[in-house]
């Protein structure tokens, strides 16, 4: 079946891109060829004067490359081909003697807009999902399409480098501002409008593109020591950001920059040379791992599809209105634009809710990510009170008050008593099993437990909890309705601390034994961000809160025994008043809500002088005292699978994704050589690192968690 | 007493509204459209009910912004409505919510609609400034003009008194005489001393301080969470002075006629800002959805007078036929609520309505009624409380409804003077 349809109007030709049995358009190779035999064909026809090149999907112009193809690559050399023929594909659209107008509407992604850029002009819609992007170096890659080239050439350096180095996506209004596109219409009139643009290009020839960027444009965009400097401050924000364990952005600076100093020719030959070597390098290969993963998720409802139906939630109502409440209340409210009612005990702390979640609101409105309009509507999503008017017809009620049983059991049975009953009730814990929550509840089908991360905004893992009561339905809901709010969900065990916080504690416990043994805080939180955590363990100790966390280890403690002991620092700290960047006072000291470096009255506190250590030895002892736990826990079937796994240590600790998270690094590892570290370090520092028995039987049969 | 009108019967189910707040207080930074959406929306929370359910949203607003002159309609694009519910603002002066209250009932009433909210609101901290004439004609003229010189010309035109800026002003455009020295002329007239005047004054605070205290006025009153941060939290009215007293009110000097004056600002209702909402539903409605009405609406009668006489004497003309279209007397009303503009008014209206030579005037048998205060604004009145223009009406509904359920009473009375000579009557009932 054809990818493209054309028609013929008065002398243009439309072309209209529907990849059959697919819900978006992709650059398949296929698509390609089949695409350049049309152009050479309108090329050829002199009836043909000019050609619109418009989507058949509802709401998307073209994703992208299909990144299966990628996952193929065997060598280098393929990889460098394939993108190499993607720059003569779109070469093709460029040097063609006849206008090609891009009629945009929905998504126009990394090849799609590569594609895009080589045609003569631009025109997108003004809808919401009208986005442009070049995504590649989140996937490890850089746009090999000549992306690197045409898209500095059109809206200049900094603009091009601010897009391609972060993989952002710009609105319709955003993209008119940079000269990315030349008009900007009603998604009524798009093709009508393409059209007309290339029948006046056919006639009147190309329009007159004059720079956007003023000033300091012809400066920084137009000389070549201007771009110096360009480049300097780009490598070095990227090497801020990545912590240099990411080889793409700085390829696809490269590449920019040879194409801008040495001419287009020589800038493709190094675009599709560093993409052939980023293609089959081994953190694109995680990346795209990673990617396939989360798009598996998406669709995966945690029960076999087709055994459960999901409620449609209208009302969604909060108990709690602290920090994850109005988290919570705030990111449903812009994400499912449900009708958000937020309860606590007084109206204090439900006005604190109800500021904080508006914040969120608020925030986007600034940044123009929000119209007024917009803004007015979500806000009136969203209410508060300190009683529970307006919960009786909630579909959902998600409790987020503070981790103690007997409050959130109370809470439970006062919104059983009021509800409708196939209303589902879940409860926000991080630590407290949810079938001791549910122990009493007259609907227990009805409750789960859905674990979200702080700042709930901002953190994209959600951990929903069944129990063995809780009804497919009612999970199916939960899973959908956390995807809605923009979370990646995975289902896991109704075990103590669940996925994350089962292997975080031990990690975090590390950390404390280091402590105690005078490692100073610098070297082991700078230790584990050049192992490639986004925080090291004792900055996040002061985020979570030393109060929190002290309280999830003895959690933990008793339900795991001697592995999991505190190592006592916290119990130290919070002697002395200190929890953390919450009050301003933790390991590390806070001006006006900065870090402002490590607290040294710490080491008396914990009774140690700071002494040298090796660094190697601390990521050792922290990443392994992750990955045994992580071992035990997937053999008590905590997750449901290696993929959930692996996705909830990449977004709910920050393990570093290029090393595709821990499972993968245990296969990466070899079960026998980690089982082998783990020895020794049992040897050195006890018990708690003896190997999981999942991981001697691992490394006896040479077995692994993903297929070789 | 058999009910013998037409149609159905309409029940009043719940009402809310914000705290009352003098104006350029609390509600200084928002809207009047913001309040009014406040109050609609927790009441349909409180009420619980499924926004689908809405037939039609009746608001009322004495003085609209320009900007948003069809307030209801912002109340029905709600979220929690579906976009599909009409609405329309009424404006019957210091009555309009009463008045869209009795519109709502009669479509109800008709069979049209079987729930609606009507309600009212009022921001005189989100007034409408003006231009003058000659200075809007202007900027009309400088938007027409053709080039930049003749735009320049248009403008030196312009002289210093044409920038003054017109306000509103609550004053009778017929006559203009202001709403105060009406209650001035209406106290000389009627003989209404300033010390009788005071003493309503007087009960209004202190019935209202109680009734604030012991949850009665509290409990229709929706928390507003104001401020730039939503931190400041009201949940009552402020005009309310639990501590003021004869001798403070004595002290206040006159300020419509400073020298034989009696009418002070202490007597008189404050500019206020506030919104108030009622849901209102067909008899069978209501309990079709499960709802124990507060009360329903019997009957109500609008009148008029010349505003160049007595201004406010509107309700003396209501009442009557209001009490005779629900085939009441006086004597059988358990409690009433009359809307206090100004003390000189109330007692004006009280006077009329207990006199023989008004009763003659009315071509009654015998005077109205004697008022009994044990009945009558039992948890305080409009000087006291505020008195949002469009809002006052649907308050004077809830805390009658709310009041009647509470003392079990079978008849209420609201009883409303209005801009333009009007006056406004309505009688609930709860059997």
């Amino acid at each position: 079946m054809s990818a493209f349809t054309t028609t013929n109007d008065n002398g243009i030709a439309v072309i209209t891109f529907d990849l059959p049995g697919e819900p978006v358009n992709k650059l398949t190779a296929a698509v390609r060829v089949e695409l350049e035999a049309l152009l050479i064909g309108f090329r050829d026809d002199p009836s043909t004067r000019g050609i619109v090149l418009i989507s058949g999907k509802p709401d998307n112009f073209i994703a992208g490359a299909d990144i299966e193809e990628f996952t193929a690559l065997t060598s280098q050399d393929a990889a460098e081909r394939l993108s190499f023929e993607g720059q003569e594909t779109v070469s093709r659209v460029e040097t063609l003697q006849k206008p090609v107008i891009a009629a945009i509407h929905g998504a126009c992604l990394g090849g799609g807009l590569e594609l895009a850029l080589a045609c003569h002009y631009r025109i997108a819609t003004d809808h919401p999902k009208t986005q442009m992007g070049l995504p590649e170096v989140q996937l490890g890659l850089i746009p090999g399409a000549g992306g690197c080239q045409r898209l500095p050439r059109l809206i200049g350096a900094r603009a091009a480098l601010d897009m391609i180095l972060t993989g952002k996506s710009e609105r319709a209004s955003k993209a008119l501002r940079l000269g990315l596109v030349d008009e900007v219409v009603p998604k009524s009139i798009l093709r009508e409008v393409a059209i007309a643009a290339a029948d006046r290009l056919a006639t009147q020839g190309l329009p007159d593109r004059s720079s956007k960027s003023g000033m300091a444009g012809l400066v920084l965009d137009r000389t070549s020591a201007g771009r110096r400097l360009v480049y300097r401050a780009a490598r070095q924000q990227v090497l801020k950001r990545t912590g240099g364990h990411y080889p793409a952005p700085l390829a696809a600076l490269e590449a920019v920059r040879v194409g801008l100093e040495q001419g287009v020719t020589a800038g493709l030959a190094e675009e599709h040379r560093a993409f052939g070597e980023l293609a089959v390098g081994d953190v694109s290969r995680k990346l795209v791992q990673i990617f396939f993963a989360t798009n598996a998720l998406k669709k995966d409802d945690g029960v076999p599809p087709g055994t459960a139906t999901p409620r449609q939630i209208r009302r969604l109502g909060i108990i709690g209105a602290g920090f994850m409440g109005s988290g919570i209340a705030g990111t449903a409210v812009l994400h499912v634009e449900v009708d958000t009612r937020l309860k606590d005990s007084d109206l204090a702390r439900v006005s604190k809710g109800l500021q904080a979640a508006t914040r969120l609101l608020a925030d986007r409105l600034e940044k123009r990510r929000l119209t007024r309009p917009q803004y007015e509507r979500l806000t009136a999503l969203l209410s508060g009170s300190a009683d529970y008017s307006g919960f009786q017809r909630a579909d959902l009620v998600i409790e987020a008050v503070f981790e103690d049983l007997d409050t959130k059991r109370r809470v439970l049975a006062e919104v059983e008593g009021l509800v409708r009953p196939e209303a589902i009730f879940a409860t926000n814990t991080s630590t407290i099993p949810i079938r001791q929550i549910a122990e009493h509840a007259r609907r227990p089908e009805r409750v789960l437990g859905m674990h979200f991360f702080s700042p709930v905004e901002r953190m994209p893992l959600l951990e929903v909890i069944p129990t063995a009561a809780t009804s497919p339905d009612t999970l199916v809901t939960a899973v959908r309705f956390g995807r809605r709010m923009g979370k990646t969900v995975i289902v896991v065990a109704d075990h103590p601390g669940f996925w994350v916080n089962r292997i975080l504690s031990p990690y975090l416990n590390e950390a404390g034994h280091l402590l105690q043994e005078g490692v100073p805080i610098e070297l082991i939180d700078s230790a584990m961000t050049r192992f490639g955590f986004p925080v090291g363990p004792v900055a996040l100790l002061d985020e979570v809160g030393l109060d929190v966390a002290e309280k999830a280890g003895n959690v933990m403690h008793e339900a795991f025994g001697e592995r999991m002991k505190p190592a006592g620092s916290l119990s130290r700290m919070l002697g002395a008043t200190r929890l953390g960047r919450k009050n301003g006072r933790g390991f590390y000291r806070y001006k006006e809500g900065h870090k402002a470096g490590v607290d040294k009255s710490v080491y008396a506190l914990l009774g140690v002088r700071p002494t040298d250590a090796d660094a190697s030895l601390v990521q050792r002892r922290l990443v392994y005292a992750m990955l045994n736990e992580a071992a035990m826990a997937c053999a008590e079937n905590v997750v449901r699978s290696p993929r959930d796994a692996d996705i909830g240590a990449i977004f709910g600790i920050g393990f570093p994704a290029f090393r595709g998270g821990p499972l993968r690094m245990i296969d990466d590892v070899g079960a026998g050589r980690v089982v082998e570290t783990l020895y020794q370090l049992q040897e050195q520092y006890g018990e708690r690192f003896r190997p999981a028995p999942a991981l001697l039987e691992m490394s006896r049969r040479s077995g692994r968690y993903y297929p070789a | 007493m058999v009910d013998t009108r037409p149609g159905r019967r309409v029940a009043v189910v719940a009402g809310i509204r914000t705290p009352f707040a003098k104006s350029g207080t609390v509600y200084r930074d928002t809207t009047a459209v913001a309040l009014a959406r406040h109050a609609a929306r927790e009441l349909l929370f409180r009420s619980e009910i499924d926004g689908a359910e809405i037939d039609e949203v009746i608001f009322s607003q004495v003085v609209p912004s320009v900007l948003t002159p069809n307030v209801a309609r912002e109340v029905s694009l709600l979220p929690q409505l579906p976009p599909s519910v009409p609405a329309y603002t009424i404006n019957r002066a210091c009555a309009s919510a009463a008045q869209a209250i009795n519109n709502a009932a009669d479509q109800i009433r008709l069979g049209n609609a079987d729930v609606i909210l009507a309600g009212g609101v009022e921001s005189l901290s989100d007034l409408p400034i003006l231009h003058s004439r000659r200075f809007s004609r202007t900027l009309v003229e400088a938007s027409k003009a053709r080039s930049v010189g003749q735009r320049i010309a248009t403008f030196g035109r312009v002289r210093p008194r044409d920038l003054v800026p017109v306000t509103p002003a609550i004053a009778e455009p017929s006559t203009g005489e202001t709403m105060g020295q009406s209650a001035e002329k209406m106290a000389k007239e009627n003989g209404i001393s300033r010390e009788e005047q005071d003493r309503v004054a007087l009960m209004s605070h202190q019935r209202a301080s109680a009734a604030t205290a012991d949850g009665r006025l509290t409990r229709e009153i929706a928390a507003w969470f104001g401020g730039r941060d939503m931190d400041q939290i009201v949940t009552e009215d402020n005009g309310i002075r639990s501590d003021t007293s004869l001798e403070a009110l004595g002290k206040l000097k006159p300020v419509f006629d400073r020298k034989y004056g009696s009418v002070t600002a202490g007597n008189s209702s404050p500019l206020t800002d506030g919104a108030a909402v009622v849901l209102l539903m067909s008899e069978e409605k209501a309990r079709a959805l499960g709802h124990e009405p507060l009360a329903y609406i019997r009957s109500y009668a609008v009148s008029a007078v010349d505003p160049g006489w007595q201004l406010l004497m509107g309700p003396v003309y209501a009442v009557p036929k209001a009490l005779e279209r629900a085939g009441l007397t006086w004597k059988e009303l358990g409690l009433v609520e009359i809307h206090e503009a100004f003390a000189a008014q109330v007692l004006s209206n009280i006077q009329a309505w207990g006199s023989q030579a008004w009763a003659d005037r009315l071509g009654l048998p015998g005077p109205i009624g004697e008022v009994d205060w044990d009945r009558t604004n039992v948890a305080g009145g409009s000087i006291a409380i505020g008195h949002p223009f469009g809002a006052t009406g649907a308050r004077l509904v809830t805390t009658l409804a709310n009041e009647m359920r509470r003392r079990d009473v079978e008849f209420g009375l609201i009883s409303i003077c209005a801009q333009g000579g009007m006056g406004y009557a309505m009688v609930l009932e709860r059997r």
